[in-house]
C-alpha cells in the first residue's frame, strides 16, 4: 500500500510541477522590448517622479500612454552617450520619426473600456496600485506574451495559481470586480465594456 | 452620479428618409458592410429607417418615414428578461439597455422577444475592404459571428463624455458631450435626444407634447424612444390594429 502511495505522490508532484512550472514556461514567451529605458534615470536627470509628467492624460479625458518618439526627441535629438540602446533609439526611431513600437504590458482585449480620468482624477487611485511601482525600477522587464491568447502576462499576473500576488499583479476582470466590489463602485455591463 | 433616463424624441414630420442617421450609425458602431449573402432579414441595421405608408393610392397617398431602432424599453424589458447568459440589462445609473454580445450565445431568444425588431444576429465574421479597418472607431468592439447586437445609445460616445468631465474632475457629464451619432447626423435635426429624467430638459418636454407617442406604448414596456407628429394618421401607426388588443395587453 505504501508504494501505491508513493506512486501517488511522485504523480501528483509530477503533475503540479508540470502545471505550475512547466507549463508557463512553454505558454508565455518572452520579448524585449524595442529600446532599453531606464525609469530610474530617466525620473533622477528630469527632476520628476510623477508619472503624469509623460504619461498624460489629456484635457479630453483620453489618455496618452507611453509618450512618443517626439518627446524623447527634446534630450534625445543627437545620441547622449555611446551605448547601443542610444544609437538605436536616435537612429531607428528620432532621426526617422518613427514611433517606438513598444509592447505595452497593460494591454487589454478590445472590448475593455477602461477609463484612466475616472480612476485617478475621481476614485483618487495612485498608478502604482495597478501598475506597481514601475516609476522606480531600473530597467523595463521582458514583456510576455501568452501564446494561445496574446495577452501580455500581465493580464493574468506573474503567479499562475493567483495566490498571494501582490494587489498590482493581475488585471483580469476578476481583479476589477475585487477591486470594485471593496470600494462598493457599481459600473454595470456597459461601464467597463464596449 | 445623479440618476439619468437617456432617450429620445423623433419629429416624424422632419424626418425626409435620408437614410444619413443609418449610415452614422454604421460608422460609429463598427457595423460592417453587408456581408456578400445577406438579405434585408440577415444584415445588420441597428438603426433603419423603415418608409410606411397611409394605404391609399392616387393623390390621398401619403408617406412617413419611422426611423427604427431600440426603443430602450424601461419596463418589463423583454429582451433581458428572456436572456440566459444576462448579455443585456437596464442599465440603473443611465436606463439604457445594454447589450453586451461578448457574453451573447447567439440562441437569439432576445430577438423573437423584442416587440420591435431591433435586435440583429450576426450571421458571419464582419469584414471590412481592405484599408477601411483603419476608419474602426476603437471605442466599440467590433462582434463576431454567431452573438446579437443591438444599438447601444452610442455607448462609447458616453464613455468619452465620461472621460471628459472625470479629467476636470466632474462626476457629471456635460450634456453637450454625449450626443449619439444619429442625433448628429441628422440633417432636418429630427432627433431631439438628452436625459428624460430631467424634467427641465427639451426632450423630457416635447416627449409630454400630445404629439408625441411610442410605438406600442400598450406592451407597458415604456420605452424611452418617443415619436411625435402632427398628423393623426401618422399617429396612429403607433399600434397596429390587425392584432386584438387583449392579446398583446399584458395581464
Amino acid at each position: 500500500m505504501p508504494r501505491t502511495l508513493l506512486a501517488f505522490a511522485i504523480g501528483f508532484g509530477a503533475a503540479l510541477a508540470a502545471g505550475w512550472g512547466a507549463f508557463p514556461r512553454v505558454l508565455y514567451q518572452k520579448k524585449v522590448q524595442p529600446i532599453e529605458f531606464r525609469h530610474k534615470t530617466h525620473a533622477a536627470k528630469s527632476g520628476t517622479s510623477a508619472c503624469g509628467d509623460c504619461h498624460a492624460l489629456r484635457d479630453d479625458g483620453g489618455f496618452g500612454g507611453i509618450p512618443a518618439t517626439a518627446s524623447c526627441a527634446g534630450c534625445h535629438g543627437e545620441p547622449m552617450g555611446a551605448t547601443k540602446a542610444e544609437a538605436a533609439l536616435v537612429n531607428d526611431y528620432v532621426k526617422p520619426h518613427r514611433e517606438t513600437p513598444w509592447l505595452v504590458y497593460a494591454r487589454q482585449p478590445a472590448n475593455v473600456r477602461f477609463s484612466h480620468a475616472i480612476h485617478t482624477r475621481l476614485a483618487g487611485l495612485k498608478c502604482a496600485e495597478c501598475h506597481g511601482a514601475q516609476g522606480e525600477t531600473d530597467a523595463v522587464k521582458p514583456y510576455e506574451v501568452n501564446r494561445i491568447s496574446g495577452y501580455s502576462r500581465d493580464i493574468w499576473g506573474r503567479s499562475m495559481s493567483r495566490l498571494r500576488r501582490a494587489p498590482h499583479e493581475g488585471m483580469k476582470m476578476t481583479d476589477c470586480e475585487d477591486c470594485h466590489r471593496k470600494r462598493g463602485v457599481e459600473a454595470g455591463c456597459l461601464g467597463c465594456h464596449q | 452620479m445623479k440618476k439619468r433616463r437617456y432617450g429620445m424624441v423623433i419629429d416624424l414630420d422632419r424626418c425626409t428618409g435620408c437614410g444619413a442617421c443609418s449610415v452614422a450609425c454604421a460608422a460609429e458602431n463598427n457595423v460592417p458592410p453587408a456581408a456578400p449573402r445577406a438579405t434585408e432579414r440577415t444584415g445588420i441595421t441597428p438603426l433603419r429607417v423603415q418608409p410606411v405608408s397611409n394605404g391609399a393610392s392616387g393623390p390621398a397617398r401619403r408617406e412617413v418615414f419611422i426611423p427604427l431602432m431600440c426603443m430602450q424599453c424601461g419596463e418589463h424589458t423583454p429582451c433581458v428578461s428572456v436572456c440566459p447568459q444576462q448579455a443585456v440589462e437596464v442599465d440603473s445609473a443611465t436606463g439604457i439597455v445594454t447589450q453586451m454580445p461578448q457574453r451573447c450565445l447567439g440562441c437569439r431568444y432576445c430577438m423573437t422577444a423584442c416587440p420591435y425588431h431591433a435586435r440583429y444576429f450576426n450571421w458571419w465574421d464582419p469584414e471590412w475592404p481592405a484599408g477601411m479597418e483603419k476608419t474602426l472607431n476603437p471605442g466599440v468592439a467590433t462582434r463576431m459571428r454567431g452573438v446579437v447586437e443591438k444599438c447601444n445609445l452610442c455607448h462609447s460616445r458616453l464613455h468619452a463624455a465620461e472621460d471628459k468631465a472625470a479629467a476636470a474632475n466632474q462626476r457629471e457629464v456635460n450634456p453637450a458631450d454625449y450626443v449619439p451619432a444619429c442625433v448628429e447626423a441628422c440633417p432636418t435635426g429630427a432627433i431631439l435626444f438628452g436625459d428624460l429624467a430631467d424634467e427641465t430638459s427639451a426632450v423630457a418636454r416635447a416627449a409630454r407634447a400630445p404629439q408625441a407617442f411610442r410605438l406600442l406604448e400598450k406592451l407597458g414596456t415604456e420605452p424611452k424612444v418617443y415619436y411625435r407628429s402632427n398628423r393623426p394618421w401618422v399617429r396612429a401607426l403607433a399600434e397596429p390594429r390587425t392584432v386584438p388588443a387583449k392579446e398583446v395587453q399584458r395581464g
